[in-house]
């Protein structure tokens, strides 16, 4: 495969802020947030969209950051675990209900299991606990056996931000 | 008297929970450094080659590419120190199995040495290879290891097996094998090493034993110890599988930077993290039981053959422990164990929780069940009638103690899955039939009489002026609540904060060797080692704490009480931090460092009559399992499970060890299928190797009876591996229950069950 050397100028929002941002078009979207970004919470644990390790807000949507290029958040706003947060700044209330639950072990599965949690309650903040273990089958974790990561989300419905 | 404890026992919060929560915890792949190459490995495309000839002419021509290393730029010794030392970092002649590293490319970005490193050519000869297990065994099959591809054996021989046989009411037999199992660690393996001014190297390693770490690195780089320092990075996920195999990596990595004069990291994609990383053995197993008329066991044969891949790496150790259990946790006076580990040309196998055990537990508690059958009763009240009870002898002629709760296990198990009821056949409702499967087992904590040289531990504590503690330890956090453990322990014991203590990640330049994180035994070895250096800070803070009171005025008859940070006497109290300022002021030592090591352990080789292990930790599970009988698909409903791990030092954290491994035991059996053909892995991937996921989840019941062990740091065993032998064969019997199906391999998919469906319908 010939890498491809066209320039590209990126324009997005990352985290709230705007930014912009040349880049080569063959870019994955995980290497710019990683790599050029030097956010280093999105992780990569298969780069095939099989793990959900990678999961990006992208416009709201969790996406798989290791399947997309970068090129295509072009004009959108993407949030990784580094912009999850709660209305006062601090932490947000499934970070809280992770914690409080244990659901957080070797903690490599964790960024990307929020994320997915996050889209999840802002399309369905009513999820019934059924509907939330069918939501987060794309998040292997190898860990905690999903109890305390389920119980951790249901809590987090009945919390503001 | 119960002692009162104030962290001991408690479900305190994760030290690292916030950390990983945002996002913010390093892994080894998050940590940079400038001038940072990258290395990649070129591996082996076929199962045996003899290598003519390694050529980067091609890979030259890329932007960025820096250099080709091969075994030629190995300045120290070409063999990876492990147990035997056949493998080694890198091949000189032979390659041994498909996905071997041959070489290793660096380049100036990891996208251009991925590239770089496809594009090397390896010109080779292919040279016959073995397979099979089994077949390797055989006298004509092509030899790869020693004269006869045994790379390990062992027996276990007591009274007379064939006699016991002979004489037997019932005996009941039977073939078992189970597949692969994969760690899927979600972060795959990696190292970052840098080059020091003095010729040593720093070595940033996820790993469970940073000091298999600092055996293999110096050993590849002919240094001394002392200029090699080894620092685990926050590891994400290990369960054996960054047991050996990681310092493998990390004197690549640092091979690399060798030759380079710069600092290189190598990460491994998830592809070749499958195909060359260790893994759970593929195990076989023919297991005999005979029972008198009134359904005593007498006597036990087993036959327990481990595919140990292409080097021996952890294959002995990981079949000793295997032989060690084979038997069940029963009362057996007659025992014949033979064990063989085989080299064929796959992936090396190595630790994987249950360590050889899973394999053949699944073979025995199979059977268990079958041999109650034929005695006519029922499966925990056969159970209940052989099990070990403090004062019993195992296998090996092990007096086991009073921590030994296996039979309150088993009715515990008994009693919260509503047994007595279930367990008789139930009329399937449509399709769906539904049964219960039981299991018991124990396990024996820490390395045992064939790991004993390395079953030690070191701990350096360190109170600052500021009154926060620093503690040093040499074992790792891999996900399992370590760092949090042994915080509650070293709390504990100086009456410290508990928010005020902290453990830190493995530094291997700060504590003695203290062997590897493995054999649930950290919180044992490390929490006593912490102990240890904790007590004479202990006796000073006290004594200091005292003379404070008594000067304040407090009465010096009444008895000063120790709790949660605070020191109180006759209505006055003084806190930890103004005690250790006080320490300081009087230029106490506020540091120490403890050692432990563990009592004599004993394997005689020609009987296998010996103490094995320490001590033991118990289980008891019971599953409810829903088959599909048109289609033969199984879902675990629930687990009821009971452990004696000894005392709970923190309840949160071990249900979370229980699920997990439960979860992980409960993928194995129905779903996880590592497929070889010819000699190649066809499914190194999560789309084509499935493990379970949120969907698959049963619900848990968890019980811990806390039989305290006095060996243990406040009467702790071992927790981490426990809860996921037993699982399987629970799961397997309780197929059994619900349709009459006994599928005798692992996984249990669901056309195997389709296939035992027929033969009962056909009976």
């Amino acid at each position: 495969m010939k890498q491809s050397t066209s320039p590209f100028v990126l324009k997005c929002r990352v985290n709230g802020v705007s930014m912009e941002r040349e880049l080569p078009s063959s870019r994955s979207l995980l290497e710019f947030i990683r790599e050029d970004l030097g956010l280093k919470g999105t992780k990569e644990g298969c780069g095939e969209g099989e793990c959900g390790a990678c999961l990006v807000l992208l416009d709201g949507r969790a996406v798989n950051s290791c399947l997309m290029m970068a090129v295509q958040v072009h004009g959108k706003e993407l949030v990784t675990i580094e912009g999850i947060k709660g209305r006062d700044g601090g932490l947000h209330p499934l970070q809280k209900t992770f914690m409080a639950e244990g659901a957080v072990q070797c903690g490599f599965c964790t960024p990307g299991l929020i994320v997915a949690s996050e889209a999840l309650l802002r399309r369905r903040p009513k999820a019934t606990l059924e509907e939330i273990k069918l939501g987060l089958t794309g998040n292997l974790c190898r860990c905690t056996g999903y109890e305390k990561v389920l119980s951790a989300v249901g809590k987090a419905r009945k919390i503001k931000k | 008297m119960k002692e009162k404890l104030s962290y001991i026992g408690r479900s305190l919060p994760r030290k690292d929970a916030l950390i990983k929560a945002v996002g913010a915890a390093q892994y080894a792949d998050d940590r940079e450094f400038a001038g940072l190459l990258h290395a990649a490995a070129v591996r082996s495309p076929r199962p045996r080659i003899k290598i003519l000839s390694i050529s980067d002419a091609r890979a030259r021509r890329l932007p960025g590419y820096v250099t080709l290393v091969t075994y030629r730029d190995i300045k120290g010794v070409n063999k990876w120190p492990v147990v035997m030392q056949d493998y080694p970092f890198l091949p000189e002649k032979e390659a041994r199995f498909a996905g071997e590293t041959v070489a290793l490319v660096v380049a100036a970005t990891a996208r251009a040495a991925r590239k770089a490193a496809a594009l090397v050519e390896i010109k080779y000869r292919e040279l016959p290879f073995v397979e099979d297990p089994l077949k390797a065994l055989e006298k004509d099959a092509v030899k790869i290891f020693g004269d006869d591809n045994v790379i390990s054996s062992f027996v276990i021989k007591k009274g007379s097996v064939d006699a016991a046989l002979k004489k037997a009411a019932y005996t009941a037999e039977g073939e078992f094998s189970t597949n692969y199992q994969v760690h899927a660690y979600l972060e795959t393996q990696g190292a970052i090493a840098l080059p020091e001014s003095d010729g040593g190297m720093t070595v940033h390693s996820t790993t469970q034993c940073p000091f298999y770490v600092l055996d293999a690195v110096a050993a590849a780089l002919g240094i001394p110890y002392h200029k090699v320092k080894i620092l685990q990075t926050v590891t994400g996920g290990g369960f054996g599988g960054k047991e050996d195999v990681p310092a493998l990596v990390a004197s690549h990595a640092a091979l690399c930077a060798a030759k380079t004069g710069k600092p290189v990291k190598l990460i491994y994609g998830r592809k070749e993290d499958f195909q060359s990383m260790s893994k759970r053995h593929p195990g076989w197993a023919r297991v005999a039981y005979a029972a008198d008329k009134s359904g005593r066991i007498t006597a036990c044969r087993v036959n327990y053959v481990l595919d140990g891949g292409a080097y021996s790496t952890l294959s002995p150790i990981v079949l000793w422990r295997g032989t060690v259990h084979a038997a069940g946790p029963y009362k057996i006076a007659n025992v014949d164990i033979k064990t063989y580990a085989a080299a064929t040309n796959k992936v090396p196998c190595g630790a994987f929780r249950g360590f050889g055990q899973p394999q053949v537990c699944f073979a025995q508690e199979s059977l268990i069940d079958e041999l109650a059958e034929k005695v006519g009763m029922d499966p925990v009240q056969f159970r209940l009638k052989n099990l070990l009870e403090p004062g019993d002898r195992t296998v090996t002629g092990q007096k086991l103690n009073s921590s030994c709760g296996l039979k309150e296990l088993v009715q515990t198990v008994r009693k919260r899955s509503g047994w007595d009821k279930k367990a008789k056949p139930r009329a399937a409702a449509g399709d769906v039939a539904t049964g219960i499967g039981f299991s018991a087992t124990y396990y024996g904590v820490g390395l045992g009489a064939k790991g004993r040289y390395l079953d030690r531990a070191g701990a350096l504590v360190n109170i600052y002026k500021d009154s926060s503690v620093g503690v040093n330890v040499g074992n790792t956090e891999m996900g399992q609540g370590a760092l949090t453990v042994l915080a509650q322990i070293a709390a504990e014991t100086l009456n410290a904060p508990y928010e005020s203590v902290k453990v830190e990640e493995v530094d291997s330049s700060k504590v003695p060797d203290s062997g590897p994180t493995v054999a649930s035994r950290t919180t044992l070895m490390s929490g006593n080692a912490i102990i240890e250096a904790a007590a004479p800070l202990r006796e000073r803070i006290f004594k200091t704490a005292f003379s404070l009171l008594s000067a304040a005025g407090a009465d010096a008859s009444k008895k000063m009480v120790a709790a949660g940070g605070i020191f109180s006497m006759g209505g006055k109290s003084v806190d930890f931090r103004k005690v250790v300022a006080e320490c300081w002021f009087r230029r106490l030592k506020m540091s120490e460092q403890g050692w432990y090591a563990a009592p004599r352990t004993t394997f005689r080789m020609e009987d296998g009559q010996g103490d094995a292990y320490v001590i033991y930790s118990y289980s008891a599970d019971a599953a409810e399992v829903e088959v599909d009988l048109k289609t033969g698909v199984a879902k675990v409903k629930k687990i009821w499970a009971a452990y004696d791990v000894g005392r709970i030092v923190n309840p949160r954290l071990a249900v979370g060890q229980a699920q997990g491994g439960i979860l992980q035991g409960m993928s194995w059996a129905l779903y996880e299928n590592l497929i070889y053909k010819n000699g190649i892995m066809v499914n190194p991937n999560f789309t084509d190797y499935v493990i379970a996921t949120t969907a698959d989840k049963p619900e848990y019941d968890i019980t811990f009876i806390e039989k305290p062990y006095a060996g243990g740091p406040y009467k702790a065993k071992g927790m981490g591996e426990v809860p996921l032998i037993g699982v399987a064969p629970a799961v397997a019997n309780a197929i059994k229950n619900a349709c009459g199906a006994r599928v005798n391999s692992v996984p249990l998919l669901p056309e195997k069950i389709w296939k035992e469906l027929k033969k009962v319908a056909a009976r």
